[in-house]
């Protein structure tokens, strides 16, 4: 932005060089000040014995990582993180290609079916954790009624620990599995009707064409689903909090049953106050969450690159 | 389409729309005499909701979600299209490989990095206010990824070099040659921006005081008594679950093509 007028020819080029940079700028500073750095200085906070509101910040070297390690707390919670985890993935990668092969039979699929099917995603998960716990409510609960009217004795949601966790990713799959199902879709509409011909003249019926032609061709969306799911799903936090028969409360469930690791990090660095801790709690939980996010990362690369 | 595959996805349907119609009908029910599961609504709606405005400041947090979300959707939808463009169409040194980062970030959890935030913040004195979960929030990894991966299909390299040649800047092909053609991934960016901030709950549960609260902890409020008075709280729910559902109403058709096509 020097001289205008004489200087501008020498000027021009500069300027040009630079513009693309400043359209990116944004994002990578906001990212790195907002994103990046806290999840980085979270891992220095956990060398520290560090409370939220008393005295400054002592070095303990590894010592939090140390606790961790003997914390019963902190071993039920990445339990419950993964049992949840993996409740929820499973069933719901099932029934979004369900779901999407549905409505990829129909010729066009409406705008009013796929805004139905991705009108869950609407509901705030606050809402959704709400709403849920009225539903699996353990004395006048409509799904325990539900289970009355079959004959079935009633489930305590709130106090049984697989129950609480099946509860919890009944929340987290009702809220994804039709937005997933929509990715899926979109993959599946992007397949070449040609491919299905070859199977037809093969004389491959619908089902094989839907094992030996579609589901190879989806596998790096799949994966895709997979990775972002391994990603949300390791840090539910919202919807074990709005269970919990306590309201309010951060536990979990009255034994911790199904306290998730987001949940304990919160715990403990807004409610006991040590962030130091809690800093070690969430560290692990990212490294977690990238060590897993990593090795789906390589999967769909090295499928991605089989299947072309 | 065939009467199986109708039925099968009309069950789907049921139960994905089930649980919002299950938050009006309890929230239409009597208070007091509310016991067992029904599913007629009662007509006791307005007073619930009444009810709702009474126990926690709910046109205050209204009024904050509504200053959030539309800035955090404003700011975003700009410059996730601006960055967008630049990876799309411009040519740079370090393009690939600064676009590869971005997508690498999308894989972090960066939500575990509250405490260090939380400290910044209130380093700078934001903790409390709007501005804590505004600012973090202004742009997303996602949102440039979404808007490249649009412009690359709906913008022609060649109609940006041609504007180039003829002496048009970057930001003017910004506006005359790429706007007009990425506006439903604008529309569907929007969209699903907006809902996620309005949604939000874990970093405002943090970052904000009793003050300004947004919708989602008015919410969670509400249902933090040592009684959960349902009818009311389902009618809060309710009420909070409204204006997203007029944003979707309004943006879903052209934000569903945007997203499709994206």
């Amino acid at each position: 932005m020097a001289a205008a007028g004489p200087g501008r020819g020498e000027d021009r080029p500069v300027r040009t060089r630079l513009a693309p940079y400043l359209l990116v700028a944004p994002f990578f500073v906001l990212f790195t000040v907002t994103g990046l750095f806290p999840l980085l200085y979270t891992g220095y906070v956990s060398l520290f014995s560090w409370d939220l509101v008393g005295d400054s910040p002592g070095f303990v070297g590894l010592a939090n990582y140390a606790e961790l390690l003997g914390d019963d707390r902190f071993g039920t919670a990445l339990v419950n993180t993964l049992s949840i985890f993996l409740l929820a993935t499973g069933p719901q990668l099932v029934v979004a290609v369900g779901v999407a092969a549905l409505l990829d039979a129909a010729p066009r699929p409406s705008t009013g079916w796929r805004v139905a099917v991705l009108a869950p995603t609407a509901m705030s998960v606050v809402a959704v954790g709400i709403v849920f716990a009225n539903l699996f409510g353990p004395r006048y609960g409509l799904v325990n009624a539900a289970l009355a009217g079959l004959g079935l004795d009633p489930v305590d949601w709130q106090a049984d620990r697989l129950a609480g966790h099946v509860a919890i990713a009944v929340m987290v799959n009702w809220r994804w599995t039709g937005y997933n199902a929509l990715v899926v879709l979109a993959a599946m509409r992007a397949i070449p009707p040609t491919l299905y011909e070859a199977a037809i003249v093969d004389g491959a019926g619908r089902w094989r064409r839907f094992r030996h032609v579609t589901l190879p061709l989806l596998r790096p969306t799949l994966l895709f689903v997979v990775v972002t799911s391994t990603i949300g799903g390791l840090q539910v936090f919202t919807e074990p909090k709005l269970l919990d028969a306590q309201p309010g409360s951060a536990n979990g469930g009255a034994s911790g049953q199904f306290q998730t690791v987001a949940l304990y990090v919160y715990q403990s660095a807004f409610e006991t106050r040590r962030l130091g801790y809690a800093s070690a709690v969430a560290w692990v939980l990212v490294l977690l969450v990238a060590l897993l996010a990593w090795v789906n990362y390589r999967l769909t690369r090295r499928m991605a690159g089989v299947d072309g | 389409m065939r009467a199986p595959t109708c039925l099968l996805l009309l069950a789907f349907v049921a139960g994905s729309l089930f649980p919002y119609y299950w938050a009006f009908l309890v929230g239409s029910q009597d208070a007091v005499s509310m016991t067992g599961a029904t599913l007629v609504p009662g007509g006791h709606f307005l007073d619930n909701a009444r009810r709702v405005f009474d126990t926690v400041p709910f046109w205050r947090a209204l009024g904050n979600s509504v200053v959030v979300a539309g800035t955090v959707t404003v700011s975003t939808v700009v410059f996730a299209s601006l960055a967008g463009f630049a990876f799309a169409r411009a040519r740079f040194p370090g393009r690939d490989r600064m676009f590869r980062f971005v997508v690498a970030t999308m894989a972090l959890p960066t939500q575990l990095g509250i405490i260090p935030l939380y400290l910044a913040m209130a380093e700078l004195g934001w903790a409390g206010g709007l501005q804590a979960v505004i600012v973090p929030n202004l742009v997303t990894a996602l949102g440039v990824f979404w808007m490249r991966q649009y412009t690359l299909s709906a913008v022609p390299a060649e109609l940006v070099d041609a504007a180039r040649v003829d002496g048009c800047s970057l930001a003017r092909a910004y506006w005359h040659v790429c706007l007009p053609s990425v506006r439903p991934a604008l529309a569907a960016l929007g969209m699903f921006t907006f809902m996620a901030s309005w949604n939000d709950f874990l970093w405002p549960l943090v970052a904000l005081d009793a003050d300004h609260p947004t919708v989602q902890l008015a919410l969670e409020r509400l249902q933090s008594g040592h009684y959960v008075d349902y009818p009311l709280v389902l009618a809060g729910t309710t009420l909070a679950t409204v204006p997203v559902l007029l944003v979707f109403a309004a943006f879903g058709r052209r934000g569903l093509d945007g997203a499709a096509l994206g």
